[in-house]
């Protein structure tokens, strides 16, 4: 066992990512407990375990925040990236390995600062949103969210710049753009996002912090200031930010969906170049959706109901390359294949939600209910979070050198799994109905009450879920049998090393055939 | 098993009821009450995607039970793609939904015309909202808090402002809601048609008391509101006769 040092000190891809990996899960479990906490209180209508909304508002903010920025975000970019980008590419580490240690200190620096809500007095109680004027004149301290935005946001762009570079000057001789894996051309897309609009989200969090402390008024609209401005500049990122999330998450299913099926990715420049690019080609024209009913003109309205709409046309294409990539597989149903098949599903259900909130009329009932919480839990929140479990099962034999359990994977699975359809499937029924979002209480509201109960046994479920897979991980990073170097047979480079990889990861460049690409699996030629 | 012309059945299907569904857009009656509007797009747009995800499960599941690995060594056997039907598995999915996407805008985009365009014959109220209430004032003068009385069969104007944070005048019932803020005017419409009883909540986070901030639009016969209403303004009068402006 190599000594403390040896980790906080390194600057080798696969240690850095997998300290991003620990940061993010410790993100997630506390903003998980704060999800429990706030089924528990909404399992009876008035106070149940607090009397003081603002505890509530607090948890509500801590659990979005977390998951989007500590968990969701550095666990995709930051620990998959990181830990297997270099390997799928053949290259020794990233071009610049200092900036990547730098990058993973900041992240903890983060994860610190948001934690530090449960000890300061008057924690931040902004939602994750931090909308003006509230975020302005609220007792919480809004600082400690923008600071840790900041912090996160530096961390990400390291890693943008870090990626770029080293996949456009560090791929082995042979490993050409066409034959990169769609894991890898889906982060590269996610960190080009990143790099453009990270600085637009780090604008509107400090002028915040500008109103709020300084006395500044971009904000306020009594000295010449607009409150809509701060929700377009938070979109302008927070949108793209979902494809930040979506394009690695929906990469790790590519690389197990075709593993376990041993077959070649469907159609793979269709993915590349009509999924990857056409995503990223409309990123940044659709943001208004979050805005249809904060008084924007209509014009706008309408002309990114198109946009949004169009949407549809990158992430179907995604999906029937990602469906079409089991046609006459040889489908072999371990854990990380139930994962992803897990993400099929939901995300198939979760995309497919949001066609109605990209309509502004019909966005006009539905719009901040727990139809939107609903929707976006299963298409991107539940979606890539089953996409990380999914994956850290598939590269768990090659970063520990063990195998986890089977079994208790996939008990996890099912329990997750089943839990969150009880959850969000009702969340999206109850907003129909009308039951608003971000409520502490809902003494109006009294026939939601089974609901909110069924949602609270069902949070129960996805709670033990999660917990087995991640106990399952530690007991077999120490216990666990030792594994082969390529236990799933995969074409792809990442297995073609050591189990688990030397610093450098090969003896020598790793060298490929002429007709070597990462899905080579039985093609009649 | 997918034929290339099966999908093109699709699109040429979809294309069709989309431009038959423009033309016979009809407008209905005096009053285009939004909330039905609403009622009858989202019922159609469930079908819709209903259709696309049963379609797409349906075909994963098959693939997942048909193509199960039967011997350990066994690869897969798909074959490679000509450049001819690689493209046109872009492109016909591309246009399939492309067709589908500007059905759904069309439909989407009259029913936004009738949300935003509010018939001449209407109420119009002034509403200013407030940590934590609904304030409204009506033509004559007369505020009320929390508690919106109209007269049925009449179309119901709001303008609407805040005195603090983003506040949302949500009423489920009527299928809308709009965001009230400082330093602009939002608006929103409803056709109350008969009389009844309709919650009113705040569906923008607005602060610590959020989830409290409830009101009620009480949709009375017209007489009934008449005389309230002109009892309330003389009420209003007397009051203003009393207190003199200095």
């Amino acid at each position: 066992m190599s000594s403390w040092k040896e980790w906080i000190f390194t600057t080798d891809h696969k240690r850095v990512g997998i300290l991003y990996l620990i940061g993010s899960m410790a993100a997630f479990g506390v903003a998980g407990l704060m999800a429990i906490l706030m089924r528990i209180e909404l399992s009876s209508i008035g106070p149940t375990i607090t009397a003081d909304p603002s505890n509530y508002n607090v948890w509500l903010y801590f659990h979005g925040a977390a998951m989007i920025l500590g968990f969701q975000i550095p666990a995709l970019t930051g620990f998959f990236a990181n830990y297997v980008i270099p390997l799928m590419i053949g290259a020794k580490d990233v071009a610049f390995p200092r900036l990547n240690a730098l990058s993973v200190w900041l992240f903890y620096a983060g994860i610190v600062l948001a934690l530090l809500t449960f000890v300061i007095p008057d924690p931040p109680d902004v939602m994750w949103t931090a909308y003006p004027p509230y975020s302005t004149i609220t007792r919480g301290n809004t600082a400690f969210y923008t600071f840790t935005v900041l912090t996160l946001g530096f961390a990400s762009i390291l890693g943008g710049v870090n990626f770029l570079t080293t996949v456009a000057y560090m791929r082995a001789p042979g490993v050409t753009w066409n034959k990169l894996n769609i894991f890898v051309w889906c982060t590269l897309a996610a960190f080009v996002l990143q790099l453009i609009f990270v600085p637009v989200l780090g604008t509107a969090v400090t002028l915040i912090t500008f109103d709020k402390y300084l006395g500044t008024h971009f904000f306020d609209p009594l000295q010449g200031g607009d409150v809509l401005i701060y929700q377009n500049l938070f979109w302008f990122y927070s949108h793209p930010a979902v494809y930040v999330i979506f394009l690695p998450f929906i990469g790790v299913v590519y690389e197990i969906v075709a593993t376990f099926s041993k077959n070649p990715v469907f159609n793979y420049k269709m993915v590349v170049y009509g999924g990857v690019f056409g995503i990223v080609a409309i990123s940044g024209v659709v943001w208004v959706h979050h805005l249809y009913v904060s008084g924007m003109a209509d014009w706008i309205r309408i002309g990114q109901m198109v946009t949004t709409l169009m949407i549809s046309i990158p992430v179907g294409l995604m999906v029937i390359g990602l469906v079409g990539t089991l046609y006459k597989g040889a489908i072999d149903f371990r854990a990380p294949m139930l994962w992803a098949l897990g993400v099929v599903f939901l995300f198939l259900i979760g995309g497919l939600t949001g066609i109605p909130l990209a309509i502004p009329s019909l966005t006009l009932h539905l719009s901040d209910t727990y139809y939107v919480v609903g929707h976006f839990h299963y298409v991107m929140a539940v979606a890539g979070t089953f996409a990380i479990f999914g994956g850290v099962y598939y590269f768990f034999p090659k970063m520990t050198g063990r195998m986890y359990h089977e079994g208790t994977a996939r008990w996890g699975f099912w329990l997750t799994f089943i839990g969150v359809n009880i959850v969000f499937w009702t969340m999206m029924s109850i907003g129909v109905d009308g039951m608003p979002r971000r409520y502490y209480d809902y003494a109006h509201f009294p026939q939601f009450l089974r609901a909110h109960q069924l949602m609270t046994l069902g949070a129960s479920l996805i709670g033990v879920g999660f917990a087995l897979a991640v106990i399952n991980w530690i007991h077999g990073a120490w216990k666990g049998e030792k594994a082969p170097d390529n236990p799933w047979g995969s074409r792809s480079l990442e297995w073609t090393t050591t189990t688990p990889p030397p610093p450098g990861n090969w003896a020598e460049v790793p060298k490929v055939a002429e007709d070597w690409n990462p899905y080579a699996y039985g093609q009649r030629r | 098993m997918f034929r290339h012309n099966t999908v093109l059945h699709a699109l040429a299907w979809w294309a069709l009821t989309g431009s038959a569904a423009l033309a016979a857009y009809p407008p209905t009656g005096a009053v285009n009450d939004p909330a039905r509007g609403w009622d009858r797009l989202w019922h159609e747009v469930i079908v819709d995607i209903s259709v696309l995800g049963v379609i797409f499960a349906a075909i994963t599941a098959w693939f997942v039970i048909r193509y199960r690995r039967r011997d350990p060594a066994q690869e897969g056997g798909s074959f490679k793609l000509t450049t001819a039907s690689a493209v046109g598995w872009a492109l016909i999915p591309t246009f399939v939904f492309m067709a589908d996407d500007f059905y759904l805008a069309a439909k989407g985009w009259a029913l936004w015309n009738d949300y935003r365009s509010v018939p001449a014959e209407r109420l119009e109220v002034q509403l200013e909202s407030g940590m934590y209430s609904w304030d409204y004032t009506y033509p004559n003068g007369v505020k009320v808090q929390n508690e919106l009385k109209v007269p049925a069969g009449k179309p119901v104007l709001l303008r609407m402002t805040s005195r603090d944070t983003i506040h949302s005048h949500f009423i489920p019932d009527f299928r809308v809601k709009e965001d009230s803020m400082p330093g602009r005017v939002t608006y929103l419409w409803f056709y109350p048609e008969k009389p009844g009883e309709h919650i009113v909540t705040c569906a923008e986070f607005c602060g610590v008391m959020h989830s409290y901030m409830v009101g009620k639009v009480i949709v009375v016969a017209p007489a009934d509101f008449t005389a309230w209403y002109e009892q309330e303004a003389a009420r209003l009068a007397k009051q203003s006769a009393a207190k003199p402006e200095a």
